[in-house]
């Protein structure tokens, strides 16, 4: 029986996982383009999240799960625009400052509008319920967000691997001058990264402000983890982040069963372990222009 | 622009800037030196976990400080606020230690943490200031760790657990029953375990099981698993602040059906988690459907300025200014001694409930009401924030107000000169 209660709490963290997943391949996609720690991100998460609440009378969650990443996307369009922009090639420090600093305004900002209480906002009714797989439990919801989850990383793994557009980013990635010399500019290209990334974010925002609080330090609560992924799973690796977000997943959700006061930490130990076997992650590429 | 010298304007900007920065930190000397306000430090978390109840207690302090200044101030002086975020418990007593230095407050008012509340306790005792605790529940800051210049608006543990565990006893949710505990891992959530341990010892209930759970923790379907495995009489609440959101929100969705009971709790947080994912008995020190002259006219002026009716942090800290506008009137001053010894004289105050409240004077507990409240089924709810019944007031009318309350044998404080 004991087994039983392990494979469960195995297969809940995989649904963990899920979370991060989507935050984690954006931040993984911006650095690694850019060189920018986007330590903005986890506020258009939280951006993400709020915007759903607002539209969600109006349109349904259907509809806020439409729009919000869209809104999301433009202003992380005027973001990259007109802030990021100025960073890419400059000292790293310079974009951590930046996106530090944005991530305060935003939470501050959040907080003055809608207040630091958290809002309510309910899964749809359509996808309230359990799936019970023989002694195992799945609330439907959770299965709705690891499907789209898994749409998601698979949506973005096409447009990396199989069209000219994710040829010119990973051509980027690993030699920006050479891209450069061939006649194409990446300037366009960061753009697009930049709204995909917030976009998916946004799209994680909306997607779990029915399970935790909407409330406006979502963003920094999920970033860390977030973190925590893009490091293990080794930068520029589209696999070793989606690797590490399921194993981060299944040592959390274990370290939840076994010892529930160290779940945080369980993940902190266990990015030790790998930095100190993997300094570069668990599938982390040599990049030239981060050595 | 060359490198080196700043153009024009830059450089006047620059001056303008400094004059203008050295002016606001002379500011608070010259305030100090003309006017003859009473200041009084307002120092709560308003990040973090418990921020959400922290921005409660902010709007309330300002509104009850708003009242007071507009009928006339304390003995014709105004009342002036600093507030300031305590963070965490480092940052909390440095803050403590500099409004009191510094800034001269006459006293202090607010927290939540009681890890925080420990250290601001420590500060106010060697400085010889007042501090009014409005929402730290911890019984340790009433027994072992009590401290003379501390004050406490907001109930203890005991008086929580008590409350509830009338409930509890009614439905037949102790006595022989099952108990499986989620409780918060900080000095809080420990100090709660073990008084509600207690109340379950002596009524007959089994803590079969307890899960601490990390402040920080947002995703409650290992502990939910764990629950369904356990199969618990009834799953209870040791959680705070954004904790207790979460977990609402997450149950619901989980679909599981054991009863529910806190033995603390905050109104805001079953707010946020929002109508239909509330559920369960819980216990409040306050409420905003009290039905007193006082609690309607508190919850009319509040709603009127902050499109939201207050809850029971807010009325912690209301009262707690109140309380201490009317000791400064009465004891003509504010000398923090004096004022120690008009509340240990069990001077009576309005507390907003049917009874008027006082301070056990053997560890400075605010003797008073409480309520439990009882979720009402999903789609009953009349709006956001109707979304419960509640007890009469606990203890009832004939019985003495130590009824729920700490007795010294189960929690001892002795004052250190």
């Amino acid at each position: 029986m004991e087994f039983v209660f392990v494979l469960e709490q195995v297969l809940n963290g995989l649904l963990i996982g899920a979370y991060y997943l989507l935050i984690a391949l954006g931040l993984s996609l911006i650095f690694s383009l850019g060189g920018i720690v986007n330590l903005a991100h986890g506020a258009f998460y939280a951006i993400g999240a709020y915007l759903a609440v607002v539209v969600a009378p109006y349109l349904g969650f259907g509809g806020a799960f439409v729009v919000s990443p869209l809104l999301v996307g433009a202003l992380g369009l005027v973001v990259e625009r007109f802030l990021l922009r100025r960073f890419y090639r400059g000292d790293p420090i310079y974009g951590l400052l930046l996106t530090f600093g944005l991530a305060m305004v935003a939470e501050q900002t959040l907080r003055m509008v809608f207040g630091a209480a958290p809002v309510p906002f309910a899964i749809p009714d359509m996808l309230r319920g359990q799936v019970f797989v023989g002694d195992f439990i799945y609330p439907v919801y959770r299965l709705t967000v690891l499907c789209v989850s898994a749409l998601c990383v698979f949506g973005l793994w096409l447009l990396l691997t199989r069209t000219y557009f994710g040829r010119v980013v990973r051509a980027g990635v690993q030699d920006p001058d050479m891209v450069g010399a061939l006649g194409i500019s990446l300037k366009p290209y960061m753009t697009a990264v930049v709204v995909i990334a917030v976009g998916l974010a946004a799209v994680a925002g909306v997607m779990l402000a029915p399970i935790t609080g909407v409330h406006p330090a979502m963003g920094a609560e999920i970033l860390t983890f977030a973190f925590v992924v893009v490091v293990i799973g080794g930068l520029g690796s589209f696999w070793g982040v989606v690797a590490a977000a399921v194993i981060v997943g299944v040592v959390r959700g274990l370290a939840a069963y076994y010892a529930p006061a160290a779940t945080e930490a369980s993940i902190y130990l266990l990015m030790l372990l790998v930095l100190l076997l993997r300094p570069r992650g668990l599938f982390g590429e040599r990049i030239a222009k981060f050595e | 622009m060359s490198k080196g010298t700043l153009p024009d304007a830059g450089r006047r900007a620059v001056v303008l800037g400094g004059t203008a920065a050295a002016a606001t930190l002379a500011m608070p000397a010259i305030s100090y030196g003309q006017s003859d306000a009473i200041r009084i430090g307002h120092l709560t978390p308003r990040t973090g976990f418990l921020g959400p109840l922290g921005e409660f207690a902010v709007q309330a302090v300002q509104l009850a400080a708003e009242e007071v200044n507009a009928a006339g101030g304390v003995n014709g002086r105004k009342i002036e606020l600093l507030i300031e975020d305590s963070v965490n418990p480092q940052t909390g007593s440095a803050k403590a230690e500099r409004l009191v230095q510094r800034d001269k407050v006459a006293c202090i008012i607010g927290e939540i943490s009681s890890a925080t509340a420990l250290g601001i306790a420590q500060v106010v005792q060697r400085e010889k200031a007042l501090f009014v605790n409005t929402g730290a529940n911890s019984d340790a800051l009433r027994g072992s760790d009590c401290q003379r210049f501390m004050f406490h608006t907001e109930a203890q543990n005991s008086m929580y657990v008590k409350t509830v565990g009338r409930s509890l006893l009614r439905d037949g949710l102790a006595r022989g029953k099952k108990w499986h505990f989620m409780t918060a891992d900080y000095a809080f959530g420990h100090d709660l375990s073990k008084v509600a341990r207690r109340f379950a010892a002596e009524n007959g209930a089994q803590v079969a099981s307890e899960d601490l759970v990390p402040t920080d923790l947002t995703d409650f379907s290992p502990v939910l698993l764990k629950i369904r495995q356990g199969r618990p009489d009834v799953v209870v609440s040791n959680l705070a602040g954004n904790q207790i959101t979460n977990f609402l929100k997450q149950y619901g969705e989980y679909g599981l059906r054991f009863p529910v009971a806190g033995f603390g709790f905050d109104t805001a947080l079953a707010w946020g988690a929002g109508a239909g994912n509330f559920g369960g008995i819980w216990p409040v020190v306050w409420h905003h459907l009290i039905d007193t002259p006082g609690t309607k006219r508190f919850v009319s002026a509040f709603s009127a300025k902050y499109n939201r009716p207050p809850e029971n942090q807010a009325w912690g800290d209301y009262c707690a200014l109140k309380i201490m506008a009317q000791a400064m009137t009465e004891t003509r001053g504010t000398d923090a001694m004096k004022i120690v010894e008009y509340l240990e004289k069990g001077a009576k105050f309005d507390i907003l409930k049917s009874r008027e409240g006082h301070f056990r004077q053997r560890d400075h507990q605010l003797m008073m009401e409480m309520y439990a409240i009882t979720a009402l089924p999903r789609g009953q709810e009349k709006n956001r924030w109707d979304i419960f019944t509640s007890s009469p007031p606990v203890p009832g009318p004939e019985e003495s107000l130590e009824a729920i309350a700490a007795t010294p044998e189960e929690n001892t404080c002795t004052f250190r000169a």
